[in-house]
């Protein structure tokens, strides 16, 4: 048997950079995310703007020196502004962010978002994640939403406990109805697949299959009835100079194993 | 602010009123500096996660023993662990806590907050910014597009409106006047005007919004300087209350320019935890915290040539 052309998440990373057009702007949270704008910029969008949550316009990140977090020196290499966080985050609810583009979560049918707790009761949780971070925010703000995520039945279930950050909520217009007049979640990209979701009662919806992976495994590792496109097409696999470029820009393999 | 709400703007505005503004020295040590924050205050840190956290301040009010205080912070690290374990803590409120995604969820986080002993109160990063800038504002909220929709929402109680121009829906988030500020900057005067290099993340609003504000600065500039170029002020000296010396005072964290975070540091304190759980706070607290007499005995514990090697990165990563 030969070992996979790739890993898991260096699939992601592609499939992911792949959905991120020239001349835009993109609020990326820092891993795969990060490494998808970084790729998408050296390969197909060199005027994509990144923004990063620790108040940083237009980082040059260095290959083999990724950021850690959204808030440390090398997320802010060679950045044209700094302008504080809230700021940041402020250009998002004006509507200067084209994309928001972050990493991996508990999501349900409707594309909601749990990074809070899992459990019940939100004071004492069974589980207590990091939190929202600036997730809810860019979710919330940018004009669209792309989530980048392992294809896993833990993560993928019928109905999230705490909705960190909303999808489209209860389905139809419920996300309009709250008061969230602007953004929405356009695409799930996940190891198995390209998501997106039903225009009427959106709930998530299957449109591409990566090389390999059949129906039957979307359904195996999802918690929930999957919506089918009408035609369900097939991704291109990474190719080998998408491969290449995102190994230099993580040499150390340290978000890529 | 002890029995007032953190949005009461009339408390807060007299509580400034009331204050001396003073233009004059405030030069101080960090543990005399530390001595005004008491029992029971509500205390917001500036910086974010492990970038110009005030570490000095923070082991010093540990030093203090202070006890029943509410820690507010946009990202929660290694300083909200410290003040967990140690007991210093009644609630936390905050966006987002544990180190960063090489170390995982934080063990010490989910076990105090798992267990219901330290509540934490959790905001979306923008509405928590917000909440600083209403009080920076003198205001007791600020409309915001953010969080509606969602469970957090309810977590803060945070109401909505029906816009009285346009009809919509908007997310109300209450201002947070705190009681303390600790802040660590890159220089101040002995007046306490402060200067910021970098990103400013939210210190310039925590200082507007906070009674008192306690600062730590990487280097004590004349006055003359800070007069040369003073567009580079974040922070003016009549907000200040005291000022502290105190080089290498937000390491391990990282202070942008001067030095990056210690993240061997971080891998070998989460390994301990990974090893024995909180027990392992416990021995980091007496070797870095409760040891260490002065900030100058606790950098000694690192020895100069590891703070020159995090030095010497900071000068490539902003070169």
């Amino acid at each position: 048997m030969t070992a996979p052309r790739y890993t898991p998440a260096e699939l992601l990373a592609v499939m992911g950079s792949r959905q991120l057009r020239d001349d835009t702007t993109v609020f990326a949270g820092v891993g795969v995310p990060l490494l998808a704008a970084v790729l998408a910029q050296h390969r197909h969008a060199p005027r994509l703007t990144l923004v990063i949550e620790g108040g940083i316009i237009a980082p040059r990140i260095e290959p083999g020196r990724l950021p850690i977090s959204t808030n440390e020196m090398r997320a802010a290499r060679h950045a044209t502004m700094l302008p504080g966080i809230t700021d940041t985050f402020l250009l998002a609810q004006r509507g200067f962010l084209d994309c928001g583009f972050i990493g991996g979560a508990q999501i349900d049918r409707h594309g909601n978002l749990n990074t809070s707790a899992i459990g019940r009761d939100y004071w004492k949780p069974t589980v207590r994640l990091p939190g929202s971070g600036g997730a809810n925010d860019i979710v919330s703000l940018c004009k669209e939403v792309i989530v980048l995520t392992l294809h896993e039945r833990r993560r993928f279930v019928e109905t999230v406990d705490f909705v960190t950050s909303p999808g489209y909520l209860a389905g139809g217009d419920s996300r309009q109805q709250a008061g969230l007049l602007f953004g929405r979640v356009s695409r799930v990209v996940t190891t198995l697949g390209l998501f997106s979701f039903d225009p009427d009662d959106k709930r998530l919806r299957l449109d591409a299959l990566h090389p390999g992976v059949t129906r039957d495994a979307v359904a195996a590792e999802t918690g929930f009835e999957v919506l089918m496109a009408e035609r369900v097409e097939a991704t291109e696999p990474p190719a080998e100079d998408e491969l290449s470029l995102l190994r230099a820009i993580d040499p150390e393999r340290r978000f890529l194993a | 602010m002890a029995g007032a709400a953190p949005w009461d703007f009339r408390e807060a505005r007299r509580r400034l009123e009331t204050k001396p503004k003073s233009s004059g020295e405030k030069l101080s040590s960090v543990e005399d500096a530390a001595l005004r924050v008491r029992d029971g205050d509500t205390v917001a840190a500036g910086g974010c996660l492990f970038s110009r956290t005030p570490m000095a301040l923070v082991r010093e009010i540990l030093r203090q023993r202070r006890r029943r205080l509410t820690l507010v912070r946009n990202l929660m690290c290694t300083e909200g662990e410290l003040m967990m374990v140690a007991g210093a803590v009644e609630k936390v409120v905050t966006a987002w806590m544990s180190i960063g995604l090489p170390w995982g969820v934080s063990k010490i986080m989910r076990e105090h907050v798992e267990s219901g002993r330290v509540p934490l109160e959790e905001w979306s990063h923008l509405a928590l910014g917000l909440r600083f800038h209403a009080a920076a504002m003198g205001v007791p909220f600020l409309p915001t597009l953010t969080m509606l929709g969602s469970d957090l929402m309810g977590v803060g109680g945070t109401q909505t409106l029906r816009c009285p121009y346009t009809g919509e829906t908007l997310a109300l988030v209450p201002a947070l006047f705190p009681d303390v500020a600790l802040l660590h900057v890159h220089r101040a005067d002995r007046f306490g005007n402060c200067q910021i290099d970098g990103y400013p993340h939210m210190d310039a609003d925590i200082a507007r919004a906070a009674s008192t504000v306690l600062v730590t600065a990487e280097e004590i500039i004349p006055e003359a300087e800070v007069r040369r170029h003073p567009d580079r002020t974040a922070i003016p000296g009549f907000m200040v209350d005291a000022v502290a010396h105190a080089p290498f005072g937000s390491f391990p964290h990282e202070c942008y320019g001067l030095y990056e975070a210690d993240f061997d540091h971080f891998g070998e304190y989460v390994a301990a935890i990974d090893a024995s759980g909180s027990r392992a706070v416990g021995d980091y607290l007496d070797r870095f915290v409760y040891g260490p007499a002065t900030h100058a005995e606790y950098l000694e514990r690192f020895g100069r040539e590891r703070l020159a090697r995090q030095a010497g990165r900071a000068r490539e990563l902003v070169g």
